[in-house]
């Protein structure tokens, strides 16, 4: 067990460290969930990265990658959430669609699909809940039907993080008349092909977060099916791993956030009671836990070992974190934590909000936390299924 | 950077385990009580042939010379099987006191050859284990005090826990008995090796909340098909998978002596105990009206974590160690292993 960096590790952070600290925006971008205008200064900050080849630092060189190890993605991640560089616009495709296709696709796909995701060219929507299967995700009836070479595809999605202004979207359609599990296929279509309409959602604080997705008689060749005719369940649960497990939320935007809280409370420390102060290291506990943890599974991982339903474990975790770590805060600020914008006097809290905005919605995402409970029960635990 | 165990040391661990689980099931533990007996001289003996009690000893006194990182597993085995008899201890606090000592008097060979030396250490207002120890280690402020069982008079508190024979110690200090005054890192040993066990009695008491979930059958079908059953079950699981690797990290960064080293031990004291709590509390919840019988095996376990969660330093006290390193040392991303912090 050797738990310091080797020099090679040191200089790679102190590398990225250098990079970050001369081209992260030295001011927040504006929101990519409301203008066209926010989503492309993420786009182009995405090829910033890119030009640097930070676009995907895991992924072979041959798609716009530096073929690192998890430990320096991890180091990676760290120094991006350190600098406090935008929040990756494309994090449905590096994390996890890029992750599924090295492992089910083609090398057809991965030349076509891979360096553009990287440089930012297309960006991914997730499009598998439809209005009658959210936790039931088996229970989708959008249709796939074979016409020669082409799927036709038909139905409605919805729930598509960042689908209102993406460029492609990985979805779960089914055979017509085919049951359940059976009969599924994970289809790539563009967001902007005859036949697909988008309409957005608004998020309680009005931010398009998220969109329906209507699909009809949308012609998609059968070259951009990602895996096998009637494997998609199987190849969605593979991305559900890696969205639940280590790539979509590592560990060091919870270590700022809770380095950010420690600053609030010494701050305020004045007027606080002391046990506001047992609150904040409990918060910082967790997220060193959860640093500790995933630095555990990408060892695990590195000497061969695969990721399995401890997943649900971790996304049970960090979704839990984010609220109560948010909320610690907001208590903090008090009367002022529901302040949006600037106020007169300058202080403004409004970042603590937009994080527990978007936290509350952690719980819900990525598999809702009863169906986390589910799987650790019935996969890791052994109880029966109701 | 490698955050896991080798080969060997998951194979070591896993011997210790096997051997725990086969000879200490919850009917051994059963009819040590009946018999009033302060430990299994059977299972005492395989645990000195198999050299656990000398992992931490110097080679050069006849030890493994091994370290924290591989004794944590055998201790979170421990933990899991309720072990009535003092190896965790005695391998992990007092032998590596004995080592400090200048002259331990011969107590150091007498350890490795399976004599017991009992624990008064000034962490902790009780001593567990003197009434079958062979000698005492004592504080008398900051002196180390080595004592023969002969000199010192016993009156026993009882513990909720039956296998915690606690006691309070009448002695007379004496520079004859002063061994020493550096208890060195021993507290940081105790609260870390007690964090293991609670991890391995956090587990046990999932499992045996998870067998008896699926057994009990009510309206019809096992109550652990319900999910009102399993999420509990599962929350407790969650509590676990982000106490251990805690746990882990603490003993591979015990040797630096730091502040953020000492808080990681904290927080995994914390940590563990918490998760002991919880799933202690829970299992008693799955097992229904059964949970707070003394039939039941539960309250072996639940009795444990009970008593380790305030040993060697209680939640609070541990909670200002990690408040202090989160306001003086360095926090963040980068900042989350303690060999990293100068």
């Amino acid at each position: 067990m050797i738990l310091e960096y080797t020099p090679e590790q040191r200089a790679f952070r102190a590398e990225v460290r250098r990079w970050m600290e001369a081209n992260v925006p030295k001011t927040r971008l504006p929101s990519f969930d409301l203008t066209q205008e926010g989503f492309d200064a993420h786009r182009d900050w995405e090829r910033k990265l890119n030009d640097g080849k930070w676009g995907m630092v895991t992924w072979p060189e041959a798609f716009g990658g530096r073929a690192l190890d998890l430990i320096r993605w991890l180091i990676f991640e760290e120094e991006y959430y350190r600098a406090g560089a935008p929040t990756r616009v494309n994090q449905n495709g590096i994390f996890l669609l890029g992750p599924t296709m090295m492992e089910f696709g083609t090398d057809d796909q991965k030349s076509r699909f891979l360096p553009r995701m990287a440089a930012g060219d297309d960006i991914w929507a997730q499009a598998w809940s439809e209005p009658g299967a959210g936790s039931d995700l088996a229970a989708v009836r959008s249709t796939c039907t074979l016409d020669g070479d082409h799927y036709i595809l038909n139905g409605q999605k919805i729930w598509s993080t960042r689908a209102v202004f993406a460029d492609w979207a990985f979805g779960l359609f089914r055979e017509p008349g085919s049951e359940r599990h059976k009969g599924m296929s994970l289809i790539l279509f563009s967001l902007n092909a005859p036949g697909v309409t988008r309409r957005p959602i608004a998020r309680m604080d009005g931010e398009m977060v998220f969109a329906e997705i209507f699909l009809d008689n949308v012609r998609v060749p059968v070259a951009d099916r990602l895996g096998d005719d009637g494997q998609g369940w199987h190849v969605c649960m593979a991305t559900a791993g890696f969205e639940r497990g280590l790539m979509l939320r590592s560990p060091a935007r919870y270590q700022v956030a809770a380095s950010k809280l420690i600053a609030l409370y010494e701050a305020n420390k004045a007027h606080l009671p002391p046990s506001m102060g047992e609150r904040v290291a409990q918060h910082w506990m967790d997220a060193e836990a959860y640093a500790l943890s995933i630095y555990s599974t990408a060892s695990r991982l590195q000497a061969g070992g695969a990721i399995g339903p401890e997943s649900s474990t971790n996304k049970i975790f960090w979704s839990e974190m984010d609220v109560a770590m948010h909320q610690t805060a907001l208590d903090i600020l008090g009367p002022r934590a529901e302040l949006l914008g600037q106020p007169s006097d300058g202080v403004s809290s409004v970042d603590w909000l937009d994080g527990f905005i978007f936290a509350l919605a952690g719980p819900i995402y990525a598999g809702s936390n009863e169906i986390q409970r589910n799987i650790i029960a019935e996969r890791m635990l052994g109880l029966p299924r109701a | 950077m490698q955050f896991a165990f080798t080969e060997d040391q998951l194979t070591i661990a896993q011997a210790a385990r096997d051997m725990l689980v086969e000879t200490c099931t919850p009917a051994d533990l059963r009819k040590m009580l009946e018999a009033d007996k302060p430990r299994d001289d059977a299972r005492w003996s395989t645990i000195a042939e198999m050299g656990l009690i000398g992992m931490l000893a110097p080679e050069s006194a006849g030890g493994l010379g091994m370290s924290m990182v591989d004794l944590i597993g055998i201790a979170e085995a421990a933990g899991y099987v309720g072990l009535p008899e003092p190896l965790v201890e005695l391998a992990g606090i007092t032998i590596p006191v004995l080592a400090r000592l200048d002259d331990n008097r011969g107590w150091l060979d007498k350890a490795l050859a399976g004599a017991v030396i009992a624990l008064g250490h000034p962490s902790n207002p009780f001593v567990a284990d003197a009434d079958s120890a062979d000698a005492l280690l004592l504080a008398d402020d900051d002196d180390i005090h080595l004592v023969e069982r002969s000199a010192v008079t016993l009156t026993r508190a009882e513990s909720f826990d039956p296998f915690r024979r606690l006691f309070t110690v009448e002695w007379t200090p004496s520079a004859a008995t002063k061994v020493g005054s550096d208890w060195g890192d021993s507290a940081d040993r105790g609260a870390l090796l007690a964090a293991a066990q609670m991890i391995g009695l956090a587990q046990r008491c999932i499992d045996l909340a998870v067998a008896y979930a699926k057994d009990r059958v009510q309206f019809g079908k096992p109550i652990g098909s319900t999910q009102a059953v399993k999420h509990m079950i599962s929350s407790a699981q969650v509590k676990v998978e982000f106490a251990r690797p805690v746990v882990h990290a603490a003993a591979a960064e015990l040797p630096l002596g730091t502040l953020a080293s000492r808080a990681r031990i904290a927080h995994a004291k914390i940590a563990a105990g918490a998760a002991a709590d919880v799933a202690s509390r829970m299992a008693v919840q799955a097992h229904g009206a059964m949970g707070m019988t003394y039939e039941v095996d539960l309250h072996f376990f639940l009795k444990r974590a009970f008593a380790l969660n305030y040993a060697w330093g209680t939640p609070a006290v541990h909670g200002e160690t990690v408040l202090e390193r989160i306001t003086k040392v360095r926090t963040g991303p980068d900042a989350t292993f303690a060999g990293e912090l100068a």
